[in-house]
């Protein structure tokens, strides 16, 4: 799974950030997760548990702060929320919407000892 | 996936051998009190910086590296056969093949005298830098030569992860469905390059090229899109002059 694949690696560079800044133990990770990053967050907080199982962020909070998908209308230059790539502009009904925002996929923060 | 810090690559293996690769697991010591680290870093962050490296090294050599993305049984591997033997004693070529399970990708390759790096990723659903990294370390591909990376058979995960290629090079099979472009947008979006292959085989289908060729430009407008076919050969000088025409930019660079 797609998710469980993205964690794993976040998991790993939490160690790492672990070694550097000397925490030993992490409750809680804020992610921030835009609509058309591809990541599901129904997907995220079902392989947060597994990825993190046997780590030092075993049994941490999963905070997801959800961000919207944006973009600009070829046709009618709008500036658009869009919920997936392939939707027509909102606005105008017509033109493709060149992707500008949402696409995140990042730890803001991690509450750590 | 390794259990200690569930990095994923435990049951990586190169060529069948296990991946020998330190992850350091001690943890450094404990400085004190709860407290927040801010890190505003992408998930990928580390896959990123892996993958400029990768890029680093092909630049350097003038390579020109390909992705190669599709669902399982697009007729990636032959694909690559055929264009390898169209691009013999012209250009060189290597091969790096991810997998699951299994090295006869590697095989059928290296059978058309071709150099080619099996990777197994065992649980994992895609390639990544660090893999192509290491594989790059075996493989030790040619100055100014192609190299072709068949990513494991999956249109979700590996949009996400670059490996340091030129482009992604998505292949689409009319045996699949017209509407693969909507269901999987993210891969076409970040498609340089999209292959409809099995083409020969359209007069036995009621597949729709029109349509899923606009379904892919619904994703992408400027989407370039080839038809080709392994077995007739159709299509494929107009893949290899793409090919050389990114070669030669990857030359120059």
């Amino acid at each position: 799974m797609h998710e469980l694949s993205l964690l794993e690696g976040m998991v790993q560079g939490l160690e790492e950030e672990a070694r550097r800044q000397g925490f030993v133990r992490i409750h809680q990770v804020r992610l921030e997760v835009g609509r058309l990053s591809g990541a599901e967050p129904e997907a995220l907080r079902f392989a947060f548990g597994p990825a993190t199982e046997g780590t030092l962020a075993e049994g941490a909070e999963l905070v997801l702060l959800e961000a919207p998908g944006t973009g600009l209308c070829r046709a009618c230059g709008a500036e658009v929320e869009i919920g997936a790539r392939f939707d027509p502009c909102p606005a105008c009904g017509e033109g493709f919407v060149d992707v500008t925002g949402g696409t995140e996929l990042r730890i803001k923060d991690i509450d750590v000892e | 996936m390794c259990t200690t810090c569930g990095c994923g690559q435990a049951d990586l293996r190169l060529d069948g051998k296990a991946h020998a690769h330190s992850h350091g697991h001690g943890l450094g010591s404990d400085r004190g009190g709860r407290r927040r680290v801010s890190l505003e870093e992408s998930l990928l962050a580390k896959n990123d910086a892996l993958a400029a490296g990768n890029r680093r090294r092909f630049a350097e050599r003038g390579i020109l590296a390909l992705n190669l993305v599709s669902s399982p049984g697009s007729g990636k591997t032959t694909l690559l056969e055929q264009t390898i033997l169209r691009l013999q004693g012209r250009i060189p070529v290597s091969v790096i093949e991810g997998d699951q399970q299994t090295s006869q990708d590697a095989d059928r390759i290296r059978a058309t005298g071709a150099p080619a790096l099996q990777i197994n990723t065992g649980k994992g659903c895609h390639l990544d830098a660090h893999m192509v990294g290491h594989a790059l370390d075996h493989l030790d591909p040619t100055e100014g030569s192609v190299l072709m990376i068949e990513n494991v058979g999956n249109l979700v995960c590996p949009a996400a992860f670059d490996l340091g290629e030129a482009a992604k090079v998505v292949i689409l099979s009319v045996t699949e469905g017209e509407d693969k472009p909507l269901k999987y947008p993210d891969m076409f979006a970040a498609a340089g390059l999209m292959l409809l292959t099995k083409v020969d085989l359209l007069p036995h289908l009621r597949f729709d090229v029109a349509q899923c060729l606009a379904h892919a430009r619904r994703i992408r407008p400027d989407l370039q899109i080839l038809r080709v076919s392994a077995q007739t050969g159709e299509g494929l000088e107009a893949w290899i002059g793409w090919i050389e025409a990114r070669r030669a930019v990857a030359q120059k660079a």
